[in-house]
């Protein structure tokens, strides 16, 4: 069997100084000179942070892989380096055959275009040529079952419809290796069901298939053979079963506390995130009915430039529904910090999520920008409490809203 | 289902080293792709609006309305002897193109920041199409120009054939400011209250609403350093025959203009590879 996927002692740091030198020298006297009025800077201490270090592993062609690990271990970046979407500080990788990357289903879908323009421009963005989408173009809009409406501006679509036509797209890909992030399995069981249905129809017609998954069933119906990353390393790899096994054994993953494994950054330093209910007697899952506090356990080493600490709630399809920093209540960007020890605590109030699975991104404010730290934290909201629940109704979010009612 | 004999393709992905590899040819190889977003924002500008395209001739009309009242009448700045609704309007046709482009081209890559941290494409793409639907606006004026020197019976000068050159000038400066700046954006957001800024500040330092001959003459070459002057002046020495053209003017816009691109290019280049990471 020929290899599809060869990855070298791949590596990746968040530091920036990078190697360069004629690079480092103009990047370095630009920057200084532009940026000089706007913000005061604290020399960031450049400890690198590895995010992934030394990292093998090949992959035969044909074969379904799973890339396995809790939260922050690797994976996301890992797949972005596949993508190519961000680049490795060492290592290399060989990918033999047309890849395409599927972190998300329509990418780049604008509302006020039609399903027809939509297809096209998706298309275009996951690297079919005009006439290979036209060619398939029928056989899309079959698959998504969206004809009659093929002309209506897809703001006008209703979620399901949206989901369908991104998924047609993206499912006439012809591509040799395929990297597919989890997020792809998400709405309704029947769709999943025929997401992965697509999936093993890929794997049939001889294509290489990476998939990334906390969904350990997913995994072992799909995948012949599973990585396992755990702090950024290959902590096993090999058959599917076995390792799946293997992770299971070490406990279900929790993700409620989240503690940075690197070595203080900058000045700005996270000793913990976590989130937790105002409601003690939940373990598993948090009452719809109850606030859920995270928990923001910085330290301020020495002077830092104002700044803020941002959080971003995801549901489970990976979509934003909110973000909010500590910097909102001040009414202003950013704030001032106060050295030492302490807690930031943000709330979402009781009643205002829908039940279901929630992911929480974070930035870390490092010298004069901020840096992201994806799906840290998840949660389940479960029914209990939830008015929602009761009634399926529709929507992303459940607050409850003031009513009143007067005489007229 | 078609089988393919072709030899697969090799990819291979490894840090990039020292001085930031151009990769002008994949921009090619995803050209339609470019095409697309271009052809996109034109469509989606337009489409939510009542009278729709209209406005792509109402916006610059009404601009030079607005100059040649304020600065035409009532300022009574001079216009080099043609009417000062058709010099002013040289004028704007190249600034109103640089200075959209040049703020869209600027917040194209944090505009799509969603779309850089979930897919891989040349990142230079973003710019390059905001450049793009630049160009049709353009070509939209223009034909607004032709409409107002028929209504004024100005002749078109013999040096039209320039016209295309000092366009070119025109797109190479706002390629080269507005890849720098989008760059820039990533790091730092504060470019969002400059970007307007530079735009407003631009229009009074560059001969839209006045004549390059009414500065000084030992503040010329300085105020040459800008390529807009160069460009604007290229414009109404073109169209209208009138302003002179000033050589060492056009030299230093020009020597900016291709600094800023390279500046501009490599700048984007090398920060480009740290978008996904701090979007």
């Amino acid at each position: 069997m020929n290899d599809a996927v060869i990855g070298q002692g791949i590596g990746k740091t968040y530091r920036l100084g990078e190697q360069g030198t004629a690079y480092t020298l103009l990047r370095e006297r630009l920057v200084e000179t532009i940026k000089a009025p706007f913000r005061k800077r604290e020399a960031a201490p450049r400890e690198p942070f590895w995010a992934l270090k030394d990292v093998s592993f090949t992959i035969g062609q044909a074969e379904v892989v799973g890339l396995i690990g809790k939260n922050g271990a690797g994976k996301s970046t890992l797949l972005k380096i596949l993508s190519r979407i961000t680049e490795p500080t060492e290592g290399r990788i060989d990918l033999f055959g047309r890849v395409s990357s599927l972190l998300e289903v329509g990418i780049g879908f604008h509302p006020e275009l039609s399903g027809r323009d939509n297809v096209f421009l998706n298309g275009a963005i996951l690297g079919m040529s005009r006439n290979e989408i036209r060619r398939k173009f029928d056989e899309i809009v079959e698959f998504a079952e969206i004809s009659k409406f093929l002309d209506t501006p897809v703001k006008r679509y209703s979620s399901g419809m949206y989901v369908r036509l991104a998924f047609a797209v993206a499912a006439h890909l012809e591509p040799d290796i395929l990297i597919v992030d989890e997020v792809l399995a998400v709405g309704d069981s029947a769709f999943q069901q025929k997401c992965l249905g697509k999936m093993r129809d890929i794997r049939s017609e001889g294509r290489t298939v990476i998939v990334v998954s906390h969904n350990m069933g997913t995994v072992s119906s799909l995948c012949q053979k599973v990585i396992w990353l755990a702090d950024g390393h290959v902590k096993a790899a090999g058959d599917a079963q076995d390792i799946i096994r293997k992770y299971l054994s070490e406990g279900v993953e929790n993700d409620f506390v989240w503690t940075p494994r690197h070595g203080i950054l900058s000045a700005f330093e996270y000793r913990s995130v976590s989130v937790a209910s105002a409601d003690p007697a939940s373990s598993e899952g948090f009452p719809a009915s109850a606030p859920i506090d995270v928990f923001f356990d910085i330290t301020i080493h020495d002077k830092f430039p104002a700044g803020r600490i941002e959080m971003r709630l995801l549901n489970d399809g990976g979509e934003v529904l909110l973000t909010s920093t500590s910097a909102d209540p001040s009414g202003k960007l950013n704030h001032d910090w106060e050295r030492g020890p302490q807690r930031f605590r943000c709330r979402i109030p009781a009643d205002f999520l829908m039940p279901g699975r929630y992911f929480i991104t974070i930035t870390e404010p490092y010298g004069p920008y901020d840096m992201l730290r994806e799906n840290v934290l998840s949660f389940m909201v479960t029914e209990e409490g939830s008015i929602a629940a009761q009634d399926q109704r529709q929507g992303k979010i459940a607050p409850i809203l003031e009513w009143s009612r007067s005489d007229t | 289902m078609t089988v393919d004999y072709d030899p697969p393709v090799h990819t291979v992905i490894k840090p990039k080293r020292g001085l930031a590899q151009l990769e002008l040819g994949e921009v090619w190889d995803y050209r339609e792709l470019l095409g697309y977003f271009a052809w996109r924002d034109i469509v989606v500008r337009y489409k939510q609006t009542s009278i729709g395209v209209l406005w792509a001739f109402i916006r610059p009309f009404l601009t030079m309305v607005i100059f040649t009242v304020v600065f035409g009448r009532i300022a009574k700045l001079p216009s080099d002897g043609v009417p000062y609704a058709v010099f002013t309007f040289t004028a704007l046709l190249p600034w109103q193109f640089f200075a959209t482009a040049f703020a869209e081209t600027a917040g194209s890559v944090v505009g799509n920041a969603y779309m850089i941290s979930k897919i891989y494409f040349p990142r230079l793409i973003l710019p390059l199409a905001s450049i793009a639907v630049g160009i049709v606006d353009f070509l939209v004026s223009f034909v607004i120009l032709l409409f107002i020197m028929i209504g004024y019976r100005t002749p078109v000068s013999i040096h039209a054939w320039a016209l295309p050159l000092f366009l070119l000038l025109c797109v190479i400066f706002t390629i080269g400011l507005g890849l720098f700046t989008a760059a820039l954006y990533v790091r730092y957001r504060d470019m969002r209250h400059l970007i307007p800024f530079v735009t407003q500040f631009g229009l009074y330092v560059s001969p839209v609403a006045y004549s390059t001959s009414s500065v000084a003459p030992r503040w010329r070459f300085l105020y040459s350093l800008n390529p807009m002057t160069a460009v604007i002046d290229g414009f109404r020495w073109s169209l209208l025959g009138t302003t002179p053209l000033y050589v060492p003017g056009i030299i230093a816009g020009t020597a900016t203009s291709i600094v800023l691109l390279v500046v501009g290019l490599y700048y984007f280049k090398v920060t480009e590879r740290i978008f996904a990471d701090v979007m």
